[in-house]
């Protein structure tokens, strides 16, 4: 299997990833799309391990995934927090930060 | 400790830093100690270099002793040096400036003793001390000017002291920039002496005009420049209109500072410049000239005035007068002589004064004075000897040097100058007189109020008057004139090295007893047209008046001379200023400055248009980042 | 016979994770959203697997597929989103979001083609958990010991966030 379709493929959910998160307009779906992104270039990462012979890809991701893991539990506690001021997740009337 | 004269002015100068710094704290007692022993102390140091001096053979140059600090102005070839000497002008200059500022400031004690501001009084006026003996001890004109600026700057702070008060006030910005106009032309001078002769210190230049590099008319005009700012400190024609306003600030700073010393700094520079002025017979001529007329002109004000301390302002300009007419004639010793007795009597003239005002309650017109001769039994002979020493009475100091100019005009062939000074010796006896009279004799003119509140000064204030008096009648007897005795003027032997540029005359001894006679007429007759006009016939004065009302108000108002600068120099520039301002500084300048703050909030409001609070928007602008820097490195 | 099953492997689970990513695209239902994801980070870890990766790809499962989506899926319980969303503002968004993607990733497939062709033949040793584990605790160790941290201090930090408030 030709890494460059690994390569291909990463960059694809990256951008969907992207294009995901431009597009929608709750949060928890926003956030999901950021791990979408993640998991992208953890794929990209993954696979140029195999490339190089390191393993220093994979640890990389590991590490990855345990960050992802501990922001997404902070993430949603804020989501969560932000629910309860406003009974509502719309990321558009999050706006406090104007001009 | 001769060689530690050049701590002399940092005395006052440390005291008026500890008096600036920690003044809010010190109790009034200490500073009544601190601030006079500082000068005292400058006293002790400029009389043991003074004996230093007399003792050894002093050399061509004059200079016994010089210390240079630091070096200060260092630009390629030129070099000005913060250097000290104490040659015998400068002896002369500390030892006044020293020994009557001491007496001054213990006076101020009792003067200024109910005052608010006690503690800046004193602090400023021992900056000015400093000022001054940096002054006349500096040994290169650019030196002297950091002291002739500072003597300025205190004047203004001083005159100003009550500032509350508007006539205050405006009397000292007036005295500043009168004397900036004066400082402008000094500027100038020093410009073109240091273009020139490449030096700044004296015995250089002095050294630079002996060998002939000077031409007469590139010393005409250093002269002339240098003169102009000396009318101005030494308040002469035309640039002594604030002299007179500046009787605002309190007795003793007029005593001291408007009498015996910053005025007399014109004096001491030109001597000090006196190889200069002998190579320039038209700078000299005008100097002599300027002095004379002065002289005349501010007498004849003083004739009229009303004010105590008006008078003996213009008495101070008159004087002035003479002391420039001696050194424009070459008499420079003489110049010098007048300018040491002077500043004994005419500060025991202001210092007396300030004693009437205070039995009076602080009352200057003589016009509610009168018979106060019984109330004030020491103030009373002082002001008196103040007044026979200034009107030329033989035996008296004033007589001695008035007499020395006088003869040495003479003997120039000046006769023009002598008669013109001969006329204000009279005008000077008249008024001091009148004064006396008005003041002191004749019917009691003040309320039963300021009557009951009479009384004589305390004796901080009398004893410096009677010290001053006892200076007055003898320290002339160091200046005895030929026909005492050849050698016995051992004032002017003592500056002679230094005036290297004077001018020698002798008249033989029967022409010097005439002309004694000639000026002692001169003073008794003022002395008994007073009696006449102001004991006498009272009535008298009243119906010249009537007899001439417009010449009267003429001198009354000092010949419109006020409102003449006003109206041709003063309302010009600040019609031009305004026009400036509106024009110009507050369209254009303003608008630049403001209008530059504008542009930028305008595009901070165009960039917050894109802060629109939306996490989304956000990252939208960041991935639109991530593909331009993603397409840069590609291509 | 392996390489076509490996080939035939990495196209199944392409497809699954991007038809997954898509549909979440498409979806309204945040539920929906979840589940779609979590789809996606299952057929991720099956990719995992093929490129030499056994442990990567366990963990992924285990904490992307496992934890995290169900941190999501309590978090949208929780939330009352029945509410429907009120329509979009700005549409010129999407067709500037969709440009942009397409921009980025013809990009970033225009820099991965300088990538070398060829893979590394790799011990068998490599990616299982013996020789993570090696590295992981030798050269790796404060970056470990680091995480380890930062995991506790997230743990604290969400759990305070999150705490019920009084009724005031």
């Amino acid at each position: 299997m030709p890494p460059a379709s690994f390569f291909i493929l990463s960059c694809v959910l990256f951008s969907l990833g992207g294009l995901a998160f431009l597009i929608k307009r709750d949060l928890i779906t926003q956030f999901m799309a950021i791990e979408i992104m993640l998991n992208g270039a953890n794929l990209a990462l993954v696979a140029a391990a195999k490339l190089w012979g390191s393993l220093a890809g994979q640890v990389l991701v590991f590490f990855v995934i345990t960050v992802a893991a501990a922001e997404a539990a902070v993430g949603l506690a804020i989501i969560l927090l932000i629910y309860r001021q406003k009974k509502n997740i719309r990321s558009e009337e999050i706006n406090q930060l104007k001009g | 400790m001769s060689e530690y004269f050049w701590l002399i002015p940092f005395f006052p100068a440390i005291s008026s830093l500890i008096l600036v710094i920690f003044g809010r704290w010190l109790p009034k007692k200490y500073v009544s100690i601190q601030a006079p022993l500082a000068v005292f102390l400058s006293f002790l140091f400029g009389l043991k270099a003074f004996l230093a001096l007399s003792q050894s053979p002093v050399e061509t140059e004059g200079a016994a002793l010089a210390k240079t600090l630091f070096s200060w102005i260092q630009s390629g070839q030129f070099q000005i040096d913060f250097t000290f000497w104490f040659d015998p002008l400068t002896a002369v200059m500390v030892l006044v400036v020293s020994g009557v500022g001491f007496i001054i400031h213990v006076y101020s004690i009792g003067y200024m003793a109910e005052d608010r501001s006690y503690t800046r009084y004193f602090s400023l006026l021992n900056l000015f001390t400093f000022a001054m003996l940096l002054l006349v001890m500096s040994q290169n004109v650019v030196l002297m000017f950091v002291g002739w600026e500072g003597v300025g700057l205190c004047s203004y702070l001083l005159i100003g002291f009550w500032f509350e008060k508007p006539a205050a006030a405006s009397a000292g910005k007036k005295a500043f920039i009168v004397n900036r106009i004066g400082d402008a032309a000094f500027i100038l001078g020093i410009f073109f002496l240091i273009l020139n002769l490449k030096t700044a210190s004296f015995p250089e230049i002095n050294h630079a005009l002996s060998s002939g590099q000077v031409s007469s008319a590139l010393a005409t005009l250093i002269g002339l420049l240098l003169f102009i700012g000396a009318t101005g400190k030494s308040a002469q024609i035309p640039l002594y209109v604030w002299l007179p306003d500046a009787m605002e600030g309190p007795t003793p700073v007029s005593a001291l500072i408007h009498a015996a010393t910053m005025v007399t700094a014109g004096v001491y520079m030109v001597s000090r410049f006196n190889l200069l002025y002998s190579y320039s017979p038209a700078a000299s001529e005008i100097v002599a000239i300027i002095g004379a007329l002065t002289a005349v002109y501010a007498g004849t004000i003083a004739l009229t005035q009303n004010d105590i301390k008006r008078i003996l302002a213009y008495s101070t300009i008159s004087q002035i007068g003479y002391m420039f007419l001696g050194c424009g004639v070459g008499a420079y010793a003489a110049g010098m002589f007048h300018l040491y007795t002077h500043a004994f009597f005419k500060s025991l003239l202001f210092l007396a004064a300030g004693s009437v005002m205070h039995a009076l309650s602080g009352e200057l017109d003589m016009r509610k004075m009168g018979g106060l001769k019984k109330y004030l039994p020491l103030t009373y002979p002082t002001f008196l000897i103040g007044a026979i020493t200034i009107a030329g009475v033989p035996f008296f100091s004033g007589f001695f040097s008035k007499d020395a100019i006088l003869t040495q005009c003479y003997a120039q062939g000046k006769y023009l100058l002598w008669a013109l000074g001969l006329g204000g010796a009279v005008i000077t006896a008249f008024y001091m007189f009148r004064l006396i009279f008005l003041t002191f004799h004749g019917q009691e003119r003040f309320s039963a109020e300021v009557r009951h509140h009479l009384h004589e000064s305390p004796p901080v204030m009398t004893i410096p008057l009677i010290i001053l008096a006892f200076f007055s009648v003898v320290a002339g007897y160091v200046g005895l004139p030929v026909v005492f005795g050849h050698n016995l003027n051992w004032f002017e032997q003592f500056l002679e090295p230094v005036l290297k540029g004077r001018a020698e005359a002798h008249l033989s001894l029967s022409l010097e007893w005439f002309l004694i006679i000639v000026s002692v007429a001169v003073a008794l007759t003022g002395i008994a047209l007073a009696y006449l006009l102001y004991q006498k016939s009272p009535l008298l004065p009243h119906q010249l008046v009537r007899r001439f009302p417009r010449f009267y108000r003429l001198l009354l108002n000092k010949y419109y001379v006020d409102e003449i600068y006003e109206a041709a120099f003063v309302q010009p520039l600040v019609r031009g200023s305004e026009a400036v301002y509106y024009g110009f500084d507050l369209p254009v300048i303003d608008g630049a400055v403001n209008g530059s703050a504008r542009l930028m909030a305008f595009f901070g409001r165009i960039l917050s248009l894109f802060q629109t609070g939306q996490v989304r928007d956000y990252a939208l602008i960041f991935l639109i980042g991530v593909a331009l820097i993603l397409g840069l490195v590609i291509f | 016979m392996a390489e076509k099953m490996a080939v035939f492997l990495f196209f199944l689970f392409a497809v699954v994770s991007l038809a997954a990513v898509i549909g979440m695209i498409f979806s309204r239902h945040q539920a929906h959203n979840a589940l779609l994801l979590a789809v996606a980070f299952t057929a991720l870890g099956g990719l995992f697997a093929l490129l030499n990766a056994p442990f990567i790809a366990a963990v992924q499962i285990i904490i992307y597929a496992g934890a995290i989506m169900v941190l999501f899926i309590f978090v949208i319980m929780m939330v009352d989103l029945r509410q429907p969303l009120p329509a979009a503002k700005k549409r010129w968004v999407y067709w500037l979001g969709a440009g942009l993607m397409i921009v980025v990733l013809t990009e970033l497939i225009f820099v991965l083609r300088s990538l070398p062709s060829g893979s590394h033949t790799a011990e068998p040793d490599f990616g299982s958990p013996r020789a993570l584990g090696q590295i992981l605790f030798t050269k790796y160790l404060y970056a470990f010991e680091i995480t380890s941290i930062l995991i506790v201090a997230a743990l604290v930090g969400a759990l305070y966030l999150a705490r019920r408030r009084e009724k005031d």
